[in-house]
């Protein structure tokens, strides 16, 4: 007890000097280029940060096979091998939300990239040990987002 | 260390870090353009052209409002309309906002005055009926959608505000109120209203009544759906598989289109060497996905419909995501009527395929 009280200050400064506790419910950027360049731009910045897109739905040709008038509209899922073996097998109901995805959609010139902020989750889900990996996965998405959006 | 010599050690540590951010803070005034890049710009376009988010640079707006009423929404937002309130800001910060936002434009800022306008609440509330809420909507609660998006046809250039917004009165003065109406902001439906035949007192009579939606509570339009799991989950009493085949049924029981069954870990693991325990099923109806989009083009985030089969523990879960988060997720009250929809469908099909 003694030994956990001494290192009290320690944790002090360790939460004094971590990141802001607030969490946006939503992640999503602007990329000034069209959407084909900014789709490559997002699969690029997935990989260079160490995540495999597994898939990308096209959900505008959904939209446009079934008659709807829609610009480019895609879902881009990706995540770690590790990850998706190993948390639903401890945290099954997190299951609904693997792959991860993000959203990526042409708007005139630009494209729009986002995401739900897995940070958000921490509400819902109490388990501690899952905290950290919500706060990984956030600061790993930002970073994704703020690299393809980066002018280039 | 002892505890003594480990505290004093962390005043040092926080003396220093606390003077260097003061410092900071001191000499490098907060960055507008990059502020309204990280923060505005995914909604309202780099240069304020609008997007997702109304424009900002349409002069007849900015010569119409004071930065005072840019300051209150950026930290009040709108609630349930999109536009969320900035809290963690600082001063500092929505100021260096705001003059990004100003250099955006030449239009001139206007000179508003913070006094209360005095009419006949009554007589405004007839005129409001009469030649307002056929775009505002009746009790002042705003037009459909999202504003202007280039993504999907839209047939106005600006959604008309929400009147009966909680962060819409908060930031706006009377003045600013009446000044739009007298004075209309061109480049949108919005017209001058003394053009229209009235007089100044009428519209003073109709600010009145617009500043009155401040008695009442806050209205539907500014209220968000509210979860208490992100997941909807059932267990099956049958295998893996059959109860993939039971979900399969149970969407085609609810018009949905399959798009594909394929397994959790596909394209994480060599291809053959995928678990049986896990499986995920797409479905779509394109229909309501494109009246979703049109709500809001960002929902795609949730559809199409994702449900996932996964043995685990000795027991075989069926689960999809809650859409209910999507309405606050968004901040997006128009959501709120679909997603208790999508919820309800959701978890059709998966009580029909666990049954």
């Amino acid at each position: 007890m003694k030994k956990l009280v001494s290192y009290i200050p320690v944790y002090l400064l360790a939460a004094l000097l971590s990141t802001p506790g607030f969490a946006d419910e939503l992640l999503m950027v602007r990329v000034d280029h069209p959407f084909p360049e900014a789709m490559n731009l997002l699969q690029e910045s997935i990989r260079a940060h160490g995540y495999t897109v597994s898939r990308v739905q096209r959900v505008d040709v959904g939209l446009t096979s079934s008659g709807y008038t829609t610009a480019e509209y895609r879902l881009v899922f990706f995540g770690k091998p590790a990850e998706i073996k190993s948390l639903p097998e401890k945290h099954p109901e997190l299951a609904a939300y693997l792959p991860l995805n993000i959203v990526i959609f042409a708007e005139g010139d630009d494209t729009i990239i986002l995401t739900a902020n897995p940070l958000s989750l921490e509400a819902f889900f109490k388990d501690p040990s899952l905290h950290g990996q919500f706060g990984r996965w956030e600061k790993d998405i930002r970073a994704i987002l703020n690299q393809a959006s980066a002018n280039k | 260390m002892t505890l003594p010599r480990r505290l004093s050690t962390l005043i040092v540590l926080l003396t220093i870090c606390q003077t260097t951010w003061a410092a900071a803070v001191t000499t490098n005034p907060p960055d507008g353009h990059r502020l309204f890049s990280d923060n505005c710009a995914a909604c309202h376009g780099n240069d304020g052209q609008g997007g997702v988010g109304v424009p900002l640079v349409l002069p007849s707006f900015l010569s119409s409002v004071d930065n005072e009423y840019l300051r209150k929404t950026i930290r009040n937002g709108r609630a349930g309309r999109i536009m969320p309130a900035f809290k963690r800001f600082n001063d500092a910060e929505v100021d260096a906002i705001v003059a990004h936002i100003r250099s955006l434009s030449k239009a001139p800022h206007a000179k508003l005055s913070s006094e209360r306008i005095v009419g006949d609440p009554q007589h405004g509330k007839r005129l409001f009926a009469q030649h307002c809420s056929a775009c505002h909507g009746e009790n002042g609660e705003g037009g459909h959608g999202t504003g202007v998006t280039m993504s999907r046809p839209r047939n106005l250039p600006i959604l008309a505000p929400a009147l009966n917004n909680p962060g819409f009165l908060a930031s706006a003065e009377d003045s600013m109120i009446k000044h739009t109406l007298m004075q209309g902001r061109e480049g949108t439906p919005m017209v001058s209203f003394v053009k229209k035949g009235l007089s100044e007192k009428d519209i003073n009579d109709i600010v009145v009544y617009v500043r009155s939606f401040e008695d009442h509570a806050p209205p539907a339009s500014a209220t968000l759906l509210e979860t208490e799991t992100p997941v909807i989950v059932r267990e099956s009493p049958y295998s893996v598989e059959q109860t993939v085949e039971k979900v399969k049924t149970a969407i085609s029981g609810v018009n949905m289109r399959l798009i594909r069954v394929m397994p959790l870990d596909e394209g994480y693991v060599k291809e053959g060497a995928e678990s049986k325990k896990g499986v995920i099923v797409y479905a779509c109806d394109f229909g309501f996905l494109n009246k979703a989009l049109n709500v809001d083009p960002r929902v795609g985030l949730f559809l199409p419909c994702r449900i996932t089969i996964l043995q685990t523990k000795g027991k075989v879960l069926v689960m999809s995501v809650n859409p209910k988060r999507l309405s606050a997720i968004f901040n997006n009250s128009e959501l709120n009527r679909l997603c208790e929809e999508m919820t309800s469908i959701y978890t059709a099909i998966i009580e029909e395929a666990t049954l």
